[in-house]
């Protein structure tokens, strides 16, 4: 409802008439509801003479046209006279649309009962191809939340096309809206596998069922990996020495995300390297508990982990980092590990 | 009467606004009917003149607002209406009744009238209610509501003139700001740049509050207004002219029959971009950008006063608020704050139809 608070519009005020009891001896207190109604039952019946009536019966069947003046302009919607100067237009009509052009719009963020739309729309004048004036009509952009700003792609110049009712009689109404032009598709992308971990990452997901982070050594130049792969990439040696490291760590550098993510809790998310205690390369995992906004590189962090009945050996047992509160690790000591 | 102008006012006798009155404007229900707003208003002018009957009576209201038909014979209980008197009607805001008044008073038979207009929006759905004003086949099937509509030109204007939503939220503070200096008018809160839109691109203050209200007018001819009135506002050009009802037939980012009814009344010299003279406007702006709208065609700079009552953005009783434009532009002129002033009323959707009034003072001494 409208925010004046100015009472039901007269075309639902039957209805809200007899859902209404008006106490007679205190008519104060019915201010605001609907105590009183005008219409003529079955509302006037109207001559439209042949301009509008040959408009009206195109419509019907789903034809748009319009009448040319004398001076050679088409009208749509037609009228009898030319409203630049008053003169009768001729007999000629012409077919013009279906596709229009957005001269101007407005933007219906809340319906209103008697809207052609229950679903946030906008109303615009469209010229017709062929025509050179403008009909109002509404403009559906699909679903949108009620309350929202116009969306950016509601422009002046937006390309429109009318959607048809099925069962047309007659009337502007003929058309339930029109539509902008396609310009976009969306491709839905899915496909399916049974992935297998392998030898080495298979440990280390044992590991991860049991709460725990394993990693290898390498015998050649020391560093932990985690997870391993069972080869060191630096220096192209098989590594089998098994360590255990902390489920504490340093972000090293991070990124905020914009895009939904059904494992992330909201938007924006961050998803951060960290640089678990005790390993020497940096691994992602999600970060929260903390506003997007005031994440830091040398932030200290611990996972938080499922509950203990959840976990298998998968990194869901993960839910994301969350900061200890223990002071930042100077940049110098990760600089290195980016 | 001296301006080089293509004249509708004249040759022709000089009749003056002599005296305004209006009620408080409220923006609900204030706990009287329509003759009981009226009365306080007529008993008010008629003591303020001394004139207890008038050479003629005309009013303007909407039997769509009260929701009865022939709602403004029973308004005429306010007037006193024994013996007959010789009375008229507009179903259109009263600044019409008082052209209607002014051309009655160029018959010379004649040397008063007494013009009101009055309306309470807050017993329907005034949104909706000026959705039946519009054209039975294109336009009212649909449903567009007075805002959506003016929204749709708001939108036109703002592209072809590159001004922005914070030039409408400046319009609607200035005027809210006048309008806590205005006795009459309710008290509305400053704009606040988060306020939610109401039909984008206008937001809920760029559009007029639902108010209830009445005013009235009378003017005088020659000698007998200034009998009435030490300094009255003589009708210098007084003109309307509509636009076509189809809306997609104009361009709806220019109000061009305000600006015809501007240069015919003599606010503006043909061709001219400027104003001649006018130190206050009083403009029958609704939306926000009606106002800017409004300026740029009747060629007010920046050195003239708009709305110093705070317009209709402050307050706006529906079929009386162009009537109270133009009493409050000769209320400028009888305080002597302006000498040359303009009052503008507007009907029907998107500024189509536009009424200008040019008044001005006697030069003092």
């Amino acid at each position: 409802m409208p925010s004046d608070g100015a009472g039901d519009p007269v075309g639902q005020a039957t209805q809200a008439t007899q859902a209404t009891k008006v106490d007679p001896a205190d008519p104060v207190n019915s201010v605001g509801q609907v105590n009183h109604v005008l219409e003529f039952p079955g509302g006037y019946t109207r001559s439209v003479g042949p301009v509008i009536g040959r408009f009206l019966t195109e419509l019907r069947d789903a034809r748009l046209v319009g009448v040319r003046t004398a001076g050679g302009r088409v009208l749509v919607p037609p009228t009898e006279y030319d409203p630049a100067d008053g003169a009768p237009v001729t007999g000629e009509y012409v077919e013009v649309g279906p596709a229009g052009t957005v001269e101007t719009w407005s933007w219906v963020p809340r319906p209103r009962p008697g809207h052609p739309l229950t679903r946030p729309f906008a109303w615009a004048l469209i010229r017709l191809d062929g025509a050179d004036t403008a009909l109002l009509h509404a403009v559906d952009l699909g679903e949108i939340d009620p309350g929202c700003a116009p969306p950016p792609t509601l422009t002046t110049g937006l390309r429109v096309r009318p959607k048809w009712r099925a069962e047309r009689i007659g009337g502007i109404g003929d058309i339930e809206c029109f539509r902008p032009d396609v310009t976009m598709i969306t491709d839905p992308g899915r496909a399916e596998y049974r992935l297998r971990p392998g030898r080495a990452l298979g440990r280390f997901l044992d590991g991860i069922a049991e709460g725990r982070f394993l990693g290898h050594r390498c015998h050649v130049c020391g560093k932990v990996y985690v997870p391993m792969k069972g080869m060191c990439p630096a220096d192209g040696v098989p590594t089998t020495e098994e360590v255990e490291v902390a489920d504490t760590g340093t972000i090293t550098t991070y990124a905020v995300n914009n895009i939904p993510d059904p494992r992330a809790p909201e938007v924006p998310f961050v998803s951060a390297y960290i640089l678990l205690d005790g390993a020497d390369i940096a691994m992602v995992a999600l970060v929260a508990g903390i506003p997007a906004d005031q994440v830091r590189m040398g932030m200290r962090v611990k996972a938080v982990w499922r509950p203990r009945e959840e976990w298998g050996p998968t990194m869901q047992n993960i839910r994301w980092f969350a900061p200890t509160g223990e002071p930042d690790v100077p940049f110098d000591a990760i600089r290195d590990y980016l | 009467m001296s301006r080089g102008r293509p004249t509708t006012a004249g040759p022709g006798r000089d009749v003056a606004v002599v005296a305004f009155t209006q009620t408080d404007l409220t923006t609900e229900y204030s706990g009287l009917s329509e003759v009981e707003l009226l009365a306080p208003v007529i008993h008010e002018i008629k003591e303020r003149t001394g004139l207890s009957r008038f050479g003629f009576t005309c009013s303007g209201s909407c039997d769509y607002l009260a929701g009865a038909p022939f709602s403004f014979v029973s308004a005429l209980d306010a007037v006193g209406a024994w013996p007959p008197i010789s009375e008229s009607h507009v179903e259109m805001d009263a600044a019409w009744a008082m052209y209607e008044a002014w051309v009655r008073l160029q018959h010379g038979d004649i040397d008063t009238a007494l013009v009101y207009g009055f309306g309470k929006s807050s017993q329907g759905d005034l949104r909706q209610i000026m959705t039946l004003q519009l054209d039975p086949y294109y336009l009212a099937p649909l449903g567009p509501d007075q805002v959506s509509l003016a929204a749709l030109q708001a939108q036109a204007y703002l592209r072809r003139c590159g001004a922005k939503e914070d030039d409408l939220r400046a319009v609607a503070a200035r005027s809210r700001a006048a309008g806590l200096a205005n006795p009459h008018a309710p008290d509305l809160p400053e704009p606040a740049a988060d306020d939610p839109y109401e039909v984008a691109p206008l937001r809920s203050y760029d559009v007029a509050p639902i108010t209830d209200g009445a005013a009235a007018i009378v003017l005088a001819a020659g000698d007998t207004a200034r009998e009435l009135c030490d300094r009255p506002a003589w009708i210098r050009g007084i003109d309307h002219r509509a636009d076509a009802h189809a809306l997609g037939a104009r361009d709806l980012s220019r109000a061009e029959s305000a600006r015809l009814a501007g240069e015919r009344a003599g606010a503006t010299r043909a061709g001219a971009t400027r104003s001649a003279g006018i130190e206050v406007a009083e403009l029958h702006a609704q939306f926000s950008h009606e106002e800017l709208m409004l300026c740029e065609a009747l060629g007010l700079s920046d050195d003239v006063t708009i709305n110093p009552s705070g317009g209709a953005l402050a307050a706006n009783p529906v079929m009386a608020t162009g009537l109270i434009r133009i009493g409050e532009a000769a209320a400028r002129i009888f305080d002597g704050t302006a000498r040359r002033a303009l009052g503008h009323a507007a009907a029907g959707p998107c500024l189509q139809q536009n009424l200008v009034c040019v008044l001005e003072g006697d030069v003092d001494g």
